[in-house]
């Protein structure tokens, strides 16, 4: 059976892809955030992943109001970037695992997720900028991927303890999946930023911290809140959490902190960096 | 049913729920359009034309005329796809968040490098 090797979760900002195509990573407003790869870097050359789920949301790329699911998982052999209105450089396809997310739809409808499947399916820089924050170099990173999308744009969004049971529910689909593949679980988004409104600037640090700690110590912690609650606690965008929490759902067992990275600001957002290990 | 749980509403927020996407699909839609350069290109050529072929309302229309971030929101406008509306004329999330708080974009950016001390 697929074996969960840990989970990488990150924020996704678009400056950062912009960053990137500039070759900024070391300049003083921009390396305390890309230093902080540094130990993922060598973490991923060792345990070298073959296959990477990687949770995050759609900006208004790939879906938009007409139809727009609350979850959805990709089920094709490649996936595209485009243009998204703004000017990031667009990157090369990544490459699909159909077996994967098959089993995937097949095991979380079974379980009485009602997913969305897309055998086509644009991806947004929540999905490219962790890909090249992982693998940098410009390459196409070295694993397959499947993208599952849970909706952050439109209200009502589901529920931080939906979310989380939405990543346990892949976890224990990952595992019985029958290949030899090591899997890495991805979460992309966050942490605190609001872009919309007077309120927007606004950050939580206070907040980010407790959420990084609690996915080690209490990794349900933050289900007890709503989602205006969490609105209200780290930003109308901030809510990205989602990503991070059903990410950590999705590891079985005892885990490991490896590292992680907490720097305020990435463009108007906090931006967190964990990677944890599971303990087998 | 409420989509709001709390018992107060949050300052200087506006919820994108289904009164703001009922409002707003018009806007939201011509702004998604916005994903393709022939689009931007087309919308630069003849402005009014396309509002007028996405059927924006007058109020819709007046903000997209103003270039204002707030007016753009209270017209059902969703932050991803107003962004995209952003793009046309390059101005990126610190503009936006300067313009919306009656910033500078220099004190917008002081702001938020406060928030890490």
């Amino acid at each position: 059976m697929a074996k969960i090797i840990g989970c990488i979760t990150t924020t996704h900002v678009p400056s950062i892809g912009g960053a990137i195509a500039k070759k900024l990573q070391n300049d003083p407003y921009w390396s305390p955030f890309f230093d902080g790869f540094k130990p993922v870097h060598a973490w991923l050359k060792k345990v070298k992943p073959d296959v990477a789920v990687v949770i995050y949301n759609d900006h208004g790329l790939n879906f938009f109001l007409d139809k727009l699911p609350t979850f959805a998982v990709g089920a094709a052999s490649e996936y595209r970037h485009a243009d998204e209105g703004w000017g990031i450089p667009v990157v090369a396809p990544f490459r699909g695992d159909l077996d994967l997310s098959w089993h995937l739809i097949n095991t979380l409808v079974d379980k009485e997720f009602d997913i969305t499947t897309c055998q086509e399916m644009l991806v947004d820089h929540a999905f490219t900028i962790p890909m090249s924050l992982l693998w940098p170099g410009g390459e196409s990173p070295p694993v397959r991927a499947v993208p599952i999308c849970i909706n952050t744009v439109q209200f009502p969004i589901p529920s931080a303890r939906r979310s989380y049971k939405l990543g346990e529910a892949i976890g224990s689909a990952i595992e019985s999946w029958d290949s030899d593949a090591k899997v890495l679980v991805m979460g992309t988004g966050g942490l605190s930023h609001q872009l919309d409104g007077e309120r927007a600037g606004f950050i939580n640090k206070e907040f980010d911290l407790k959420f990084m700690d609690s996915l080690i110590k209490q990794p349900d912690w933050a289900t007890q809140y709503s989602s205006t609650e969490l609105v209200e606690l780290v930003g109308s965008q901030g809510v990205e959490l989602l990503m991070w929490l059903a990410a950590r759902a999705a590891l079985p067992g005892p885990v490991h902190k490896v590292h992680s990275n907490y720097h305020i600001p990435i463009s108007n957002t906090a931006s967190g960096l964990m990677l944890i290990e599971t303990v087998h | 049913m409420k989509v709001n749980q709390l018992n107060h509403p949050i300052p200087g927020t506006t919820i994108f729920d289904g009164v703001q996407a009922r409002k707003g699909y018009a806007l939201n839609k011509m702004c998604f359009s916005f994903n393709s350069a022939e689009n931007r290109e087309e919308f630069k050529r003849d402005e009014d034309a396309y509002c007028k072929k996405y059927g924006l309302n007058a109020q819709q229309h007046d903000a997209i005329r103003n270039r204002n971030v707030l007016q753009l929101i209270a017209a059902g406008g969703n932050i991803y796809y107003l962004a995209k509306f952003g793009g046309i004329f390059g101005l990126d999330v610190q503009d936006v968040g300067a313009q919306q708080t009656g910033m500078s974009k220099e004190a917008f950016k002081a702001k938020l490098a406060a928030a890490g001390r």
